[in-house]
């Protein structure tokens, strides 16, 4: 009975610390940014509420954040689309080049940043493009594409072809069909690809580095920072994308787990 | 959902698909064109780089097309043990992040399966690192583990320490940040494994007298084995690459350099891209033998 009650605490305690420690530099993020800091945050000098009141006292902060807003929205946006395209047809139809397919998708997650990074501002150099916003974009839609295919991908084949077949039988044409079975049940889904993508492209540094130029984003600007010293302002924006994102997590779990309990009942 | 992009496999699709191919080359041929253009391509441009030569006029980062091979002798004499580094961090960190986030993973899959809220809450807390800048959570660890932070603080006035050691720029301290970084990594395609496993299976072993150590080893490991190479994968890929924690600005120091402060430096300092293209296509070509080994086992199907 003694090794049976200790297996049974060990693996719990275990699990507690070991989220403390993941949550360790998070809450030391937070914590700094109340710092009354003067020029770099390293040592706690007192609490202060200045730095969420003037975030944007730190220009380049906003102006990098702001930037960072841009580059993963469009990002997102494009990505979603080709991805949820490509996901519907790798489930749906058949077609010679699977294998081939399947490669191509799965080679860019196995690619460290850095390869693709380097390697996009190759091309970049060699063609004579100059680096800015729109070469940024296009390169968080090629890393984030196949994170989009493999979420929808998920979705689409828990989906039951006999619905979109029942709206053929009442004479939907294939776009309505589209539109009013398929794409509101992928839609879950499409949207879980989405956060994905923007979260990835929110936060990427490498291979933003290899391809911005002078454009400044917010993982670029805490890069650079971090030689002098970052500013509190920045654990300001980290903190609060930190607590959004909990806050949107929180809230699709509360909805599915009530959506759970109303089907269960 | 993209974390168990390695080794799922989706036995009813084959069932569904129809016939029409036209109308699947319409959907997938601008996205496979984009990655040709944006991904292939560039990757051949990369492999031209890394044969370029220098420009007769000696201007810095002009480069003229050529077959100079010997751009990779030079990447591997001077950079040796950054090379070797990267190869070896990757795997001591891989090996520590798996010990770190089975234990998790399992909890989280196996004893947390009747109680869906507190599953909830502990998904949530091991993707919550993401939602917060890398970066700032690297640099807040450094922050920790400073010269005159209260932790090195304390270790010295134990004597475990002595009055000159630190932690920052040491291996140890960039292992660590990488180990520290690569946890949800490696905990989430784990779950996603144990999360479908039969405890019927795990039952019987009980019943054919065998102990919860041997059940585990002879039953529960070796089928969570897609997870851990799914795990694996994910975490060794980016971290050979990374060179955030490394950085002297970070975690690392002088003697802690990595392939990717490598690449950084000839890339965007120096602009010695000849140098720089050769590492990274070294770097690839570590990697694609390593997943090559994986897809032959498994097939293309499962990749995604």
């Amino acid at each position: 009975m003694t090794r049976f009650s200790l297996g049974r605490w060990l693996l719990p305690t275990y699990v507690v610390l070991t989220f403390a420690f993941l949550m360790i530099p998070i809450i030391y993020t937070f914590v700094f940014s109340f710092n009354d800091s003067v020029k770099s945050n390293i040592i706690w000098r007192g609490f202060t509420l200045d730095n969420w009141i003037n975030v944007c006292d730190q220009q380049v902060v906003c102006t990098a954040f702001g930037n960072s807003l841009i580059i993963a929205l469009s990002a997102t946006t494009i990505a979603t689309i080709l991805g949820t395209m490509i996901a519907i047809a790798l489930v749906r139809y058949r077609f010679k080049f699977r294998a081939a397919t399947n490669l191509l998708l799965f080679l860019p997650l196995a690619t460290p940043e850095v390869v693709m990074g380097a390697g996009l501002a190759a091309q970049f150099l060699d063609l004579g493009v100059a680096k800015g916003l729109t070469t940024v974009i296009i390169a968080h839609v090629m890393f984030t594409l196949s994170f989009v295919v493999v979420t929808v991908k998920a979705r689409v084949a828990t989906l039951d072809p006999a619905l979109e077949e029942a709206g053929r039988d009442l004479y939907g044409n294939p776009f309505q069909v589209f539109r009013k079975v398929t794409l509101p049940l992928l839609l879950p889904g499409i949207l879980a690809a989405a956060m994905l993508a923007f979260a990835l492209s929110f936060d990427d540094f490498i291979i933003t580095q290899f391809n911005s130029g002078s454009i400044e984003t917010f993982p670029k600007f805490v890069y650079t920072a971090a030689a002098r010293g970052i500013p509190a302002e920045a654990n300001v924006i980290g903190s609060s994308v930190f607590l959004i994102a909990i806050a949107i997590v929180l809230i699709v779990q509360i909805r599915g787990s009530r959506k759970a309990k109303r089907l269960a009942n | 959902m993209a974390f168990v992009a390695f080794g799922q496999t989706s036995k009813t699709q084959v069932k569904t698909q129809t016939k029409s191919g036209r109308v699947a080359l319409v959907l997938l041929m601008p996205g496979l064109i984009y990655l040709g253009l944006f991904f292939i391509t560039p990757l051949i441009a990369l492999i031209m780089a890394s044969l370029k030569q220098p420009d007769p006029s000696g201007i810095i980062g002009q480069y003229d097309f050529g077959v100079e091979f010997g751009n990779y002798a030079y990447a591997v004499t001077q950079y040796a043990p950054q090379i070797f580094r990267s190869f070896s961090f990757a795997f001591i960190a891989t090996i520590i992040a798996l010990l770190i986030s089975y234990p998790i993973a399992y909890y989280i899959a196996v004893r947390a399966r009747d109680r869906p809220l507190l599953r909830g809450i502990l998904l949530t807390l091991v993707i919550a690192p993401f939602f917060i800048s890398f970066l700032l959570r690297t640099f807040a660890w450094k922050q920790i583990f400073s010269n005159d932070s209260w932790i090195v603080n304390v270790l010295k006035d134990v004597g475990i320490f002595g009055a000159d050691s630190y932690i920052i720029g040491t291996n140890f301290a960039v292992i660590f940040g990488l180990v520290y970084n690569f946890i949800p990594f490696m905990t989430l395609p784990i779950y996603a494994n144990l999360d479908r496993l039969d405890m019927r299976l795990v039952e019987a072993g009980s019943d054919l007298y065998a102990s919860p150590a041997t059940t585990f080893r002879k039953i529960t490991f070796p089928l969570s084995l897609p997870g851990v190479i799914s795990g694996t994968l994910l975490t060794f890929i980016p971290i050979s690459g990374d060179y955030v924690v490394a950085s002297r600005d970070f975690l690392g120091g002088p003697g802690t350099a990595m392939i990717g402060n490598v690449v950084e430096a000839n890339f965007l300092r120096i602009q010695d891209y000849p140098t720089a293209s050769a590492l990274s296509v070294m770097l690839m070509a570590a990697i694609v033998v390593l997943v090559s080994a994986y897809v032959k086992r498994s097939g293309t199907d499962d990749l995604l």
